[in-house]
């Protein structure tokens, strides 16, 4: 019941019907609603798309893998019928007419929409805490790994008020797989999105090269650094969905044409002694926790007594790229965040003096404080007089920050190794002490750059940390390598063996299908 | 909003008017633009002599106004520049808006072949440079028929630029003199236009239409006045301009407008004005978003457009993924400039005969197809399109297209003309026959009517003989040297043949009775 090709192969061998399966799911979404990883549940959407599905199979006319497979949505994707609301106040209501690209063709092979999951408002936050549906929880914060830690620190408090975040801003879809309500969920990849909440969650995030999957339907953060992401339990699981949601769609300009290999199926490496892993010395930083220090520093141990080549890298532009990334993505926002007037859809408020003091009021009331200040900021940066000495300045900042990468992919490096984050899932109480601004800066050092980039990456989770709690280490590979970036991965997983999530003390009558999720849990640690 | 526009602009930039003499505009009495009250103003102003009571001395304070004019015209395309849905002229309000059109979260804009086809033509149609490379902006500000707050156009790389478009101006002495004239084209650019406000102001409330599928053409101008040799003076925006006439009238407006505000010891604000079309003159705006910072940034959701030439073109191109700019050059029609030249050349008809065939849509050809069967002089059919049968399709509003006379038709009735079978006056009767659409030829109009001229000479010598006869005093004038009655004897002579007579070849027969 892991995986999802797991689960895929026996939907089709008869061991489970797609029915069952959604029952599964819907059962524990409701177990684990406290998480508070969906904001709409679209049950009956998914029984009836199980039911299809149901008799596909027994017809003998599956789609393929992804037939009768329980999926969900973040909720900033365009989901037809589905409201979806970006975890703000001014898209409460909103149903859109018509379904993304990629939600189209998850569908289009059968799988079961779930839900839509939570997120911070419009994606701009790192913890998943600042959306109007409030705070998602992590499900680690209730596994077996993590309660046992915590009954050895005299310290901890008991009780769930120290329950931790997941990370962000695709926190609920982290949390929603996590928690095993779906077998993958989508989420969306600004400046590390997916890959934080993955890290944080303990499970693969998939951040596709830029212009490999359509954005088309997916509501913009910034759109020349969106990318759909992937969060599944395995690097194989992200393979095969990539390579449904791969590919040129005539509805996204900024795809491109040249389509990868279908279906995705990775290989398994047998070895890695052609491979030469880089190591980029900036991202050895002080705040970088001892224990991922250490972590990271083994697993390029790992790799390099397995053969591979191991080098230390420059990426000098590095430190540039939080500044960088705060004046272009607030500039996008300020243009990106325009049409929400109140005018055609979403909230408007009950002022009518004038067209503008509607605007003004349904604009004030409808979004939060961090995308207002977004707004104010991006808009001060696009002012005439500000134009050339901020966003001018900021794009060729990005444009070194890239190049930074390339020049490392031409000094022979195949495979960028990186932590993900600078720490573990810490407790909400403790996250919520500083503001979303300075928690997204701090939180997307590793992974933002690679926006900048448009490069393919991936949260690995690799092993879990003194407390309990997961920790993943990023793989970066070249633009539209993104099969050679998952089958390092693929071969990194394998080796480091992380252990399930047990969670059978908060959902005890489900214990039955986590059984089967007993996994050796060799671990670097050992 | 977004029926695709092209937009070609020469701001502030092109030496457009002739030199305005200062002394001109008081005999105009333009108005100084109070704001307040500004249609009374307008109005009473008009009527009042011109406060100001200095006069130029002769020679100073000559005036050279500039103007740039930011031309809107819509592309005649199926679709919209940025979205599939269609373009049609007088639509359903609302209901050719898609997705996008609509702006809904998450709609990307993707950029219609057929637009970008359109303006690289247009664009070497008006001598430009042609950008193999584009880009496309956001250009922002908050109005209720721009549902996305913001517009897409191409404000710092254009697809087209530098271009030029010479035409002529008839304002010669003599007539049929033309004089060449040259402007400027500093940029061509695809914009997505915006949607339609309709103001109901009785019920006070907006109506948006996002068709935006009217409007073929819409012209911003801009206009300053300087003394030549000194800096540009501040410049004004007239806008919505959408006809030439208009366009025209404003211009004039505005450059009398503003040096009478200079000499009377005013300024020029650097403000949007409206032109109003009964009072004849403009108006400040005092439009809030006429001074707003458009914070202008690149579209991030449209890669840059590149453009190939033959030379330049992938050997492995798709075609369809590709806009080959030669291709599109070789496609390029005769553009009116060389018809024109050829006309003149070709037909020795006057060159603003070359221009009043073009401006109308079909004219051309027809003139064309008569030309090609016909035996009459080229100058006789000029005439005859231009003046008689323009003049028919003008009086009753039609096009070219719905004309009920053919080529063919006006081409047999010239023939007759030609060969004499009938005089000019039947030839016009014929026509007039030929335009109540009965389905007859001009032969048979002729034969029916007995329109022929009198061939029997003998008969004609009688029809002469017998109006002398009656008419001694005419006859006696005639002897008596006036040059004028033998015309009087001409005219009673076709009357009594009813008009069927050839006029030169009644008077020899006069003249040889009479002696002469």
């Amino acid at each position: 019941m892991g995986s999802l090709l797991r689960v895929s192969a026996a939907l089709k061998q008869g061991q489970i019907t797609p029915t069952e399966l959604c029952q599964k799911c819907l059962s524990l979404i409701k177990k684990t609603k406290f998480l508070n990883a969906y904001i709409t549940v679209s049950e009956e959407v998914a029984l009836k798309q199980a039911e299809e599905s149901e008799k596909r199979y027994k017809n003998g006319q599956s789609l393929g893998d992804l037939d009768g497979i329980p999926i969900a949505v973040k909720d900033n994707f365009s989901t037809s019928g589905i409201e979806t609301t970006c975890a703000s106040n001014m898209l409460k209501g909103y149903v859109p007419p018509y379904n993304a690209t990629v939600v189209q063709k998850l569908l289009d092979q059968g799988a079961l929409l779930m839900g839509k999951t939570n997120l911070d408002e419009f994606a701009m936050g790192s913890g998943s805490t600042d959306g109007v549906f409030g705070p998602v929880k992590n499900p680690w914060s209730y596994s077996k790994q993590y309660r046992e830690k915590r009954k050895q620190n005299p310290h901890s408090e008991s009780g769930d008020s120290d329950w931790l975040i997941t990370g962000g801003s695709s926190g609920g879809s982290a949390a929603a797989v996590s928690a095993f309500t779906c077998y993958a969920a989508l989420g969306s990849d600004t400046g590390g999105s997916t890959r934080n909440p993955a890290a944080h969650c303990g499970l693969v995030g998939f951040k596709p090269s830029y212009g490999l999957v359509s954005r088309h339907g997916l509501i913009p953060l910034v759109n020349s650094m969106d990318v759909p992401g992937i969060l599944t339990r395995c690097v194989d699981d992200a393979a095969m969905v990539l390579g449904v949601l791969a590919g040129h769609d005539p509805k996204d300009s900024t795809t491109v044409h040249d389509p990868i290999n279908k279906p995705l199926v990775l290989s398994s490496l047998a070895d890695v002694s052609k491979l030469c892993i880089g190591i980029p010395k900036e991202y050895l930083v002080p705040e970088l926790s001892s224990e991922i220090q250490s972590l990271w520093s083994r697993a390029a141990d790992l790799f390099e007594s397995e053969g591979a080549k191991v080098i230390e890298v420059s990426l000098p532009h590095t430190s540039y790229s939080i500044v960088c990334y705060h004046v272009l993505c607030t500039s996008e926002v300020a243009s990106n965040m325009a049409r929400f007037d109140g005018l055609q859809y979403g909230h408007r408020c009950d002022i009518d003096v004038s067209t503008e003091a509607m605007y003004a009021a349904t604009r004030r009331e409808g979004f939060n404080d961090v995308v207002r200040g977004r707004i104010l900021s991006g808009n001060f940066f696009l002012l005439k007089e500000n134009y050339e000495n901020y966003f001018v300045k900021a794009q060729k900042v990005r444009r070194l920050i890239a190049n930074d990468f390339v020049n490392a992919f031409n000094s022979g490096v195949d495979v960028l190794l990186t932590p993900t984050t600078l720490s573990e899932a810490v407790p909400y109480l403790e996250f919520i002490k500083e503001d979303n601004r300075t928690r997204s800066a701090q939180d997307d050092i590793f992974t933002q750059a690679v926006n900048m980039a448009g490069l393919p990456a991936v949260s690995i989770p690799i092993a879990l940390s003194n407390q309990g709690l997961p920790i993943g280490l990023q793989f970066i590979g070249r633009a539209f390598y993104d099969q050679q970036l998952l089958t390092v991965a693929k071969w990194f997983e394998k080796q480091v063996q992380f252990p399930v999530i047990q969670l059978q003390e908060l959902m005890d009558d489900c214990s039955a299908i986590l059984e089967n999720e007993k996994l050796a849990s060799v671990s670097l640690k050992q | 909003m977004a029926a695709p526009m092209l937009r070609w602009g020469c701001r502030g930039r092109r030496w457009a008017l002739a030199w305005v003499d200062g002394g001109s505009c008081h005999r105009r009495g333009a108005p100084t633009g109070s704001t307040s009250n500004r249609i009374r103003g307008q109005s009473s102003l008009a009527q009042q002599p011109l406060r100001t009571a200095q006069k130029p001395r002769k020679g100073e304070h000559k005036w050279a106004a500039v103007v740039g004019l930011e031309i809107h015209a819509q592309i005649s395309s199926n679709s919209k520049l940025f979205s599939g849905s269609q373009v049609r002229f007088s639509a359903p309000p609302n209901s050719l808006v898609s997705f996008f059109d609509a702006s809904l979260p998450g709609t990307l804009p993707v950029l219609n072949r057929r637009c970008v086809e359109a303006a690289v033509m247009t664009g070497l149609a008006l001598n430009c440079h042609i950008n193999k490379k584009s880009l496309f902006d956001r250009k922002h500000y908050f109005y209720a028929d721009l549902p996305a707050g913001y517009q897409i156009t191409q404000q710092r790389l254009p697809i087209a630029v530098n271009g030029s478009l010479t035409y002529g101006i008839s304002a010669g002495k003599e007539r049929g003199q033309v004089i060449p004239k040259t402007v400027r084209v500093k940029q061509i650019q695809l914009e997505q236009d915006s949607g339609k406000s309709l103001h109901d102001d009785l019920r006070s409330q907006t109506l948006v239409d996002l068709n935006r599928a009217e409007g073929q053409l819409r012209v911003d101008a801009n206009v300053s006045v300087h003394h030549p040799g000194e800096p540009l003076g501040v410049r004004t925006e007239v806008k919505n301009l959408n006809s030439l006439r208009f366009l025209a009238k404003a211009i004039d407006y505005e450059i009398q407008r503003q040096i009478s505000e200079l000499e009377n010891g005013g300024e020029i604000l650097n403000e949007t004005r409206s032109f109003h079309e009964k009072l004849g003159c403009t108006v400040s705006m005092r439009d809030k978003e006429a001074k707003q910072d458009y914070r202008f940034m690149p579209e991030p959701n449209l890669p840059p457009l590149l453009l190939y030439d033959a030379t330049s073109l992938p050997t492995d191109a798709d075609p369809q993924q590709v806009i080959n700019i030669d291709q599109i050059r070789e496609m390029l029609p005769e553009l009116p400039s060389v018809t024109r030249e050829r006309l003149v050349q070709q037909y020795g008809m006057l060159p603003e005969h070359s221009f009043t065939l073009l401006n109308e849509v079909g004219l051309l050809e027809f003139f064309q197809n008569v030309i090609k069967e016909t035996r009459a002089e080229p100058k006789k059919v000029t005439s005859w399109v231009l003046n008689i049968f323009l003049g028919y399709l003008k009086q009753e509003n039609l096009a070219v297209s719905e004309s009920p006379v053919t080529p063919s038709a006006l081409a047999e009735l010239l023939d007759l003309l030609d060969s004499r079978t009938i005089s000019s006056s039947a030839a016009k009767q014929v026509f007039e026959e030929l335009w109540k659409r009965e389905g007859k030829t001009p032969g048979q109009i002729v034969s029916e009517k007995q329109l022929e001229l009198m061939q029997d000479r003998g008969a004609l010598e009688q029809f002469c003989y017998s109006v002398m006869k009656d008419h001694p005093q005419v006859v006696m004038d005639v002897k008596k040297g006036n040059p004028r009655a033998i015309n009087k004897l001409i005219g009673l002579v076709r009357k009594a043949t009813l008009n069927r007579a050839d006029p030169a070849v009644i008077k020899e027969i006069l003249e040889k009775q009479l002696s002469l």
